[in-house]
């Protein structure tokens, strides 16, 4: 079939073919950026974070009336209280393991800081890695089911504690497998040095973990999301977290079991509604504005592409129904039903084509106004080409039914008066 | 005429019922989509406390110098204790207060309950009248309370509630802390969204209520410490919450009522004064490079309102768009099919205005029927953003009469402007060519 008696017939319905030219241009633009969003959002929530994150929970919980930690003396105290929670906990019948920490992945508290390789630089100067600090002891590992690619791990016997706000020397540490190579991109970094926070002391590199994800799950800490420190220190104040693994499907069992444990030890201290909290219910309050994002604009492009095909299907039949007769004409003339019916489907396909053609510019028009203004990337070849592709696929589907219906159209029709 | 418009678009309508519920349906999924996350970007755009936000200001010092500063120069966005309390004791504008966040223990008067954990601000006395804040009983305490460190505090209606059952309960007892303060007032519900006063640590939107306030210098003597973000360019000195307040960390925000232009260039004037003394006295290392903006101002540079808001209203916006784009389309198919009705009318002696108005009027309709259908769709769409959304924002979306009149306006208007151009080409059908070709 030649071109010629589709595009002489579209010259005469030009503003039809503009509008609807346009609006799979929009869709198109709209679409490939949502559901690349959509992309960025599930490859977001779906990283993992390190841990062993089944049987998995947090207490955060506060004394009320314990000593200050400004004073080495109430330091030990607080020390003492922290000692025997931690005890009380490890006894638990559906307890695994128990670890102090002052965070975990996903929890958005977090203590953040620089490491180099050289001493005493500034916390200012660019030259250091930001990394974050996990506080804890010797049995964090069990508790968050971390592994250890190189070294070793804490023992009892590197475990120190200190005030919350004191600063105190840090002979060893255990850094993330991603942080050691940015830090030694050359070989191991077990048993090399580095320095802290502009410190002057040096900390021992003693073992390397797979993978440990920063707390901060906003865009702040992405420059460093899993460059995190591991240090074997208790942080004494009035406030302690421990993080808590259960026995395999007892996770409900020992998260009930901790608000009499831990009043039973000492009534004197705040336990409420969030200072229990299972990971899963961490890493859902994390990911939450992400989710929500993907959904609506799930749901815009679900709308978006129903509009747009209902346009094409109500825009072909009133052409269907306006040329009746031009039809019943043609198929007079010998045209097959078939003839008609490709008819419709290379008209829509041109009319489909400019669209796509008008909508990749503005999809990366889009693209391009998203990313100077707000957090956006560039959006990957491949998602404008399915996008395009998919417009392609939805607009044959649409014209399918009105052009089945016109290649219907019976040839005595042009017989007929209208 | 407009009767006979209304009656000749319902019987239009009535023709095609498949294609008029196609436009209505394309304009009420394109306004609900629009009006739910406009509901959203409002509530989180709309300013805290209109009357008085263009004269309540926060000053930005630059104490940490070129190193500190983030990649677009602006200086911290919170004070150290040195510089914050220097500005108190200047005390440099008509009122002021620093303000840090605490999160106290509360110990009930009874024994047998456990002690609760409440969240706070500890304020200067300045802090109520600055920002009008509602008292149902009593008042702030005066300026004296503030030099003396008085123990006394002002409570949330919720924690009166739960500690007094709601009644007077000024000039009785409450154990923060440990220590007993002297309730001197009762806020009246005062839950500003944004928290304005304290962006920095409350990120903007916050779930949770502020339940006690206390004066500042009596938090830092008995040593309530910070509960808010600390932000340090070098490793603090001293340890402790003492050695917090000797260094150059910034932890404490800062606000200050200026009531006219001349007010803001004296503290303008103020405080480059204040850093240009401290780099001649060799504190500061540069040249003052400080801060003084408005609340909006602020608000908008400490990025109050979260991007994806903004990207959501823009994608459904383009949704809108795009379904007017296709309502424009079907309705251009819809009149031109009408040609030789409009032919016959035109014959008859009817001007183009008679066409414009009779067409429009049919847009307008299925603009109205998209809009009532709309405004369902709206209220299940602002309902439901509490599933998809963080809680702290969706909690603040609802529907309220200027979004019903909102979303029933943008239906109307939206689908008469998409109706524009089919009708200008109805009316330029030519009579006569319509009536000889029949």
């Amino acid at each position: 079939m030649t071109m010629h008696p589709i595009l002489a017939a579209l010259r005469k319905h030009k503003a039809g073919v503009v509008l609807i030219s346009l609006q799979i241009a929009l869709t198109l633009a709209i679409v490939c950026n949502a559901v690349f969003i959509i992309g960025q959002r599930i490859e977001r929530v779906n990283r993992p974070t390190g841990l062993d994150e089944n049987n998995l929970f947090l207490i955060s919980q506060q004394w009320v009336g314990a000593p200050g930690g400004d004073d080495p003396a109430g330091v030990e105290k607080l020390d003492v209280m922290q000692r025997e929670d931690l005890a009380a906990l490890r006894n638990l019948p559906d307890v695994a393991s128990v670890a102090p920490s002052n965070s975990i992945p996903l929890l958005n508290s977090s203590w953040t800081g620089s490491v180099s390789i050289k001493p005493g630089q500034q916390l200012g100067d660019k030259s250091g890695t930001r990394t974050a600090y996990y506080f804890t002891d010797d049995q964090v590992f069990p508790a968050l089911g971390l592994r250890l690619v190189a070294g070793r791990a804490f023992t009892a016997a590197d475990v120190q504690h200190q005030g919350a706000r004191d600063q105190r020397d840090r002979p060893v540490i255990i850094v993330t497998k991603a942080l050691a190579d940015k830090l030694f991109p050359q070989g191991s970094a077990v048993g090399k040095v580095i320095y802290s926070d502009g410190s002057s002391s040096p900390s021992t590199i003693i073992g390397v973990v797979e993978r440990m994800q920063i707390p901060a799950s906003g865009s702040w800490g992405n420059d460093f999301t899993w460059y995190s420190t591991l240090v074997p220190t208790r942080l004494d104040s009035n406030f302690a977290r421990y993080v808590v693994r259960a026995k395999p499907g007892r996770l409900d069992a020992a998260m009930r079991a901790v608000p009499a444990t831990l009043y039973g030890v000492n009534p004197m201290r705040v336990l409420d509604d969030d200072s229990v909290k299972s990971f899963a219910d961490i890493r859902a309050s994390a990911y939450r504005a992400d989710v929500g994002m993907a959904i609506l604009m799930g749901v815009v492009c679900l709308i978006l592409l129903c509009v747009t095909a209902a346009g094409i299907v109500g825009l072909t039949s009133f052409w269907v129904g306006q040329r009746h007769r031009q039809i019943g004409v043609r198929r007079a003339l010998g045209a097959r039903k078939i003839d008609i019916l490709h008819y419709f489907q290379i008209e829509n396909l041109l009319i489909a084509g400019v669209g796509v053609v008008l909508g990749v510019l503005l999809a990366v028009g889009l693209n391009i106004w998203l990313m100077t203004h707000y957090e956006m990337t560039r959006i990957p070849a491949l998602y404008v080409l399915t996008g395009v592709l998919a417009m392609l696929a939805i607009g044959q589907a649409a014209v399918f039914v009105p052009a089945r219906r016109a290649s219907n159209v019976p040839p005595v029709v042009a017989t007929r008066a209208v | 005429m407009f009767t006979y418009y209304l009656e000749l678009a319902l019987r239009s309508l009535k023709r095609s019922p498949g294609l008029t519920a196609l436009m209505v349906l394309t304009i009420a999924f394109g306004v609900a989509a629009s009006m739910t996350t406009y509901s959203v970007f409002r509530a989180v755009s709309g300013d805290p406390i209109p009357w008085k936000s263009s004269k309540l200001f926060v000053p930005q010092i630059d104490m940490w110098g070129p190193n500190g500063r983030g990649s677009d120069g602006e200086p911290p966005d919170a004070m150290d204790y040195n510089d914050a309390v220097t500005l108190m004791r200047d005390h440099r504008a008509r009122l002021q207060s620093a303000m840090y966040q605490i999160s106290p223990s509360i110990v009930p008067a009874d024994a047998s309950k456990h002690p609760i954990n409440v969240s706070g601000h500890a304020v200067y006395s300045e802090f109520f009248p600055m920002l009008d804040v509602p008292f149902l009983y009593g008042s702030g305490w005066s300026t004296d309370d503030d030099t003396q460190r008085a123990a006394v505090v002002v409570i949330s209606s919720k924690l009166n509630q739960k500690l007094f059952g709601g009644s007077n309960s000024v000039g009785k007892t409450v154990n923060v802390e440990g220590k007993d303060y002297r309730v001197v007032g009762v806020l009246n519900d005062w839950n500003p969204q944004p928290r304005f006063f304290d962006v920095v640590n409350s990120g903007g939107f916050s779930t949770g209520v502020e339940d006690v306030f206390l004066p500042f210098q009596r938090a830092i003597s008995v040593g309530i410490p910070n509960d808010g973000n600390t932000n340090c360019n070098a490793v603090p000195t001293e340890s402790g919450f003492v050695g917090l307040q000797h260094s150059a960390c910034v932890w404490i925000a800062y606000m200050a009522e200026l009531d006219d232009a001349a007010a803001v260039i004296a503290y303008k004037q103020y405080l480059d004064g204040y850093a240009h003394d401290a780099q001649q006295s060799g504190r500061f290392g540069w040249a003052p490079n400080n801060r003084l903006r408005d609340l909006p101002a602020w608000l908008d540079n400490q990025h109050v309102v979260p991007s994806d808001t903004k990207v959501s209203l823009l994608v459904a916006l383009g949704l809108l768009l795009a379904c007017l784009v296709n309502t424009a389309g079907l309705l251009l198919a819809k009149f031109l099919r009408r040609s030789s009705e409009i032919g016959v009318r035109r014959a008859l002696g009817a001007p183009r205005m008679a066409i414009y108005a009779q067409f429009l009027v049919e847009a307008g309709m299925i603009g109205l029927a998209g809009g009532v259908l709309g405004l369902l769709l709206t209220g299940v769409g602002v309902a439901s953003v509490g599933w998809v959304l963080p809680k702290d924002i969706a909690a603040l979306a609802r529907v309220d009469i200027s979004l019903l009149l909102i979303t029933l306006l943008v239906a109307v208007i939206a689908t008469t402007l998409a109706g524009l151009y089919p009708t200008f080409r109805a009316s330029r059908v030519q009579p006569a060519w319509q009536l000889k070709s029949n």
